[in-house]
């Protein structure tokens, strides 16, 4: 008696599965693995799948590492995702790979697009058509140690707002031993996290200077105000003595030690951040200038409709897309993943901006530039070599900054051909 | 197997003309194909497959065409090439002789002692399981300044001043070389054991009753009949050398290579070039080169065998 109950429900089960198979359109999303954005992503799927019984969304992962190679390599061979996450940097390789569509305008429409989302979405635009479109931005802030501040003598509600003040901060919490050497850091430096973003996208400008012209595609830091802007970080080190690069091997981890008062970091550092037990921090926009100038290095991983989607699957997969670029999505991404909306509404709500963490990144978001890198491996890199040129090498910044001026402007036109 | 052979025999036309010999020879052949053909296919034919990307523009995302020698050209043309170049040789230079001479000194007294002597191997053998990544991260710490670096607080104890370590582009080479020398010490310690074992305890007990001394043993007894060892040491340890890749890239991982490139070596600029960059067609040129090297190498060590 059990076992025909047993066989009846599976048959049913078969049943159900076949007839539900046979209906709706199952289409792939890959993204690599970070399990918060897995999580995130789950829920989504589930709540569009329950407005959309139609369509089924399968989600695949795999580690960052491999993640650019195997999706090119299973689109190429007419395989894997149909809508796919992507890092915005990666979008002309991923265009020229023919891997990617662009949005279709009555379904996507450009204006609607530049009204409802940051402006530095337009990193996704290639002539007229956008390519994909981001749930979570992320942009840089200043963190800092509240307990470092009070201990010596700063008020830890009052971070540093302007350049200057952010160097005389370093230099009040810098700890040295009987030797000199650095034995709790004012501010990390550390290119290989996120300063070469904040030198390229923020002191350059400040100084007076743009990095880039022309789209992104000539380097033009190599002047008065990259030199500025270079020999203000490194001074940093060689005159202030307030950081050290290679302190406690990365910023991040000096920081997170309480060995570093202060830090420039991304939203995505929130969730490592948020499990420090041994003291209180604080975020902060990043410093302006004397004038008063901010600016802000902004990135985003994108969702975008392969080549490899058509007929039904293509419709479903632009559901899927408009829905995972919706308000309702972006409020679940925050609370799940903790990165920024990219839509203004979304983003720009009165409890966002008062909120004691992400208001500082949110208002970096309204002044932030956004990088086309064309190696971003090889780029990030060449600031590395040139800060490491001066403070390893001795050599005179106004040379270093040359020569990574030439070997930048190489990088991109190799990446043109 | 003949008797298999024979059974086979009764059933067989062409198979029951064969001679016993011939069959033989046809069945060691049928075992010895299957690793033939898994050989060549996962080794020889992507060898083949990298000298053709070689000479293609290939990017992973876009397809291929034929650029001629136009990587090589731009391989040589570039400092980063020769910079790596002279690392490669500087791991192999100072990594060989080092590490050979410390295993042949290790094993040479641990031969002689006996109060554990086993246990004594163990420590010496155990870097060697052990993951090269861990022991480069562990090596990173090491070398970190003040206050968290265990060598510079012992010579900030001391009063000397402190090293840059892995930020200097002098000391960072050998810093680097450092924990893979120490790592690849017990194999070698192990492999000259079994070769000093090897040399009849009858010479030894003739030249004492000569009366050599014991320097004279060590330079006319040992080390010539140590020779077959040293050769396959010398060769394996170069190869590891010049292949040396987790322990650089572990131990620096945000600046793999780094400072400066100083510590970069040939394999990890290919892998840069080839999953970072994307750049498969001239991060193939790299690969033909480094072949080419391992080639002339292992060359040098057939001669060598030969001499014996």
């Amino acid at each position: 008696m059990r076992f025909r109950h047993l066989l009846a429900s599976v048959a049913l089960g078969f049943a159900t599965l076949a007839a539900s198979g046979a209906k709706a359109v199952e289409i792939e999303y890959w993204q690599y693995v970070f399990d918060t954005r897995v999580k995130a992503m789950n829920q989504l799927i589930t709540k569009f799948q329950e407005a959309n019984p139609d369509i089924k969304v399968k989600q695949t992962t795999f580690p960052y590492a491999d993640y650019q190679t195997k999706v090119a390599a299973a689109i190429l061979a007419g395989q894997g995702p149909d809508v796919v996450q992507l890092f915005y940097g990666w979008t002309d390789n991923f265009i020229a790979g023919k891997m990617i569509r662009p949005l279709r305008a009555e379904a996507f429409p450009a204006a609607d697009i530049e009204r409802d989302f940051f402006p530095i979405v337009s990193a996704m635009k290639r002539g007229n058509d956008y390519y994909g479109l981001p749930t979570a931005v992320r942009s840089l802030a200043l963190f800092y140690n509240k307990k470092v501040f009070k201990e010596a003598g700063l008020d830890p509600n009052n971070p540093p707002k302007t350049l200057d003040e952010l160097v005389a901060a370093a230099e009040k919490t810098t700890k040295r031993d009987g030797s000199g050497n650095i034995v709790s850091a004012g501010i990390t430096l550390d290119m290989g996290g996120q300063d070469h973003q904040w030198w390229r996208e923020v002191l350059v400008r400040q100084f007076g200077g743009v990095p880039y012209t022309d789209n992104d595609t000539k380097v033009a830091y190599n002047d008065e105000a990259g030199l500025k802007a270079l020999t203000f970080y490194t001074d940093l080190q060689k005159k202030h003595k307030v950081g050290q690069a290679g302190f406690m091997d990365e910023g991040q981890a000096a920081f997170r030690a309480g060995l570093a008062a202060m830090t420039i970091d991304g939203t995505f550092r929130l969730g490592s951040f948020n499990t420090i037990k041994g003291f209180e921090w604080g975020v902060t926009e990043l410093p302006a200038n004397a004038q008063g100038v901010r600016s802000n290095y902004a990135s985003y991983f994108a969702n975008a409709i392969t080549t490899k989607a058509e007929g039904e699957k293509l419709a479903a997969a632009e559901k899927f897309l408009a829905y995972i670029s919706s308000p309702e999505a972006m409020k679940i991404w925050l609370e799940v993943v903790g990165e920024l909306p990219a839509r203004r509404t979304a983003a720009l709500t009165p409890e966002n901006i008062a909120h004691p963490v992400y208001g500082p990144f949110l208002k970096g978001l309204e002044y932030a530039h956004t990088t086309l890198f064309k190696d971003e491996a090889a780029q990030r890199q060449g600031a590395i070599d040139m800060v490491n040129r001066i403070l390893i090498g001795g050599e005179d910044p106004k040379t270093s900054l040359a020569k990574a001026a030439e070997a930048e402007q190489a990088i991109i036109d190799r990446a043109k051909r | 197997m003949s008797a298999v052979a024979h059974r086979e025999a009764a059933t067989g036309g062409l198979w029951s003309r064969m001679s016993l010999g011939q069959k033989q020879v046809i069945w060691a052949w049928g075992f010895l194909a299957v690793p033939l053909v898994f050989y060549a296919v996962i080794r020889f034919w992507p060898t083949f497959q990298a000298f053709y990307l070689s000479v293609t523009d290939w990017t992973i995302t876009r397809p291929a065409s034929y650029v001629g020698l136009e990587n090589y050209k731009r391989l040589f043309a570039d400092p980063l090439f020769w910079e790596v170049f002279r690392n490669t040789f500087m791991y192999l230079i100072l990594g060989t002789p080092i590490s050979l001479l410390i295993s042949f000194v290790v094993a040479y007294y641990l031969d002689r002692v006996r109060f554990m002597h086993s246990f004594i191997r163990a420590l010496y053998f155990l870097p060697f399981l052990t993951t090269a990544a861990a022991m480069a991260w562990v090596w990173r710490w090491f070398y970190q300044p003040v206050p968290i670096g265990v060598i510079n607080d012992i010579l900030a104890g001391l009063g000397i001043p402190q090293q840059p370590f892995l930020r200097s582009t002098s000391q960072a080479l050998p810093a680097v070389l450092a924990p893979a020398v120490w790592a690849g010490l017990g194999f070698q310690i192990i492999i000259f054991l079994a070769g000093l074992r090897a040399i009849p305890v009858t010479y030894y007990e003739a030249a004492r009753i000569d009366g050599l001394s014991e320097g004279a043993i060590l330079r006319k007894i040992t080390i010539p009949l140590l020779k077959p060892t040293l050769v396959f040491l010398v060769v394996f340890s170069s190869i590891g050398f010049l292949r040396i890749f987790d322990q650089v890239y572990n131990i620096n991982s945000n600046d793999p290579g780094g400072p400066l490139n100083s510590t970069k070596p040939l394999v990890l600029m290919i892998y840069q070039t080839a999953f970072s960059s994307y750049e498969m067609g001239y991060a193939a040129a790299q690969t033909v080169v480094l072949f080419m090297i391992l080639l002339v190498i292992s060359l040098v060590q057939l001669r060598l065998m030969r001499d014996r």
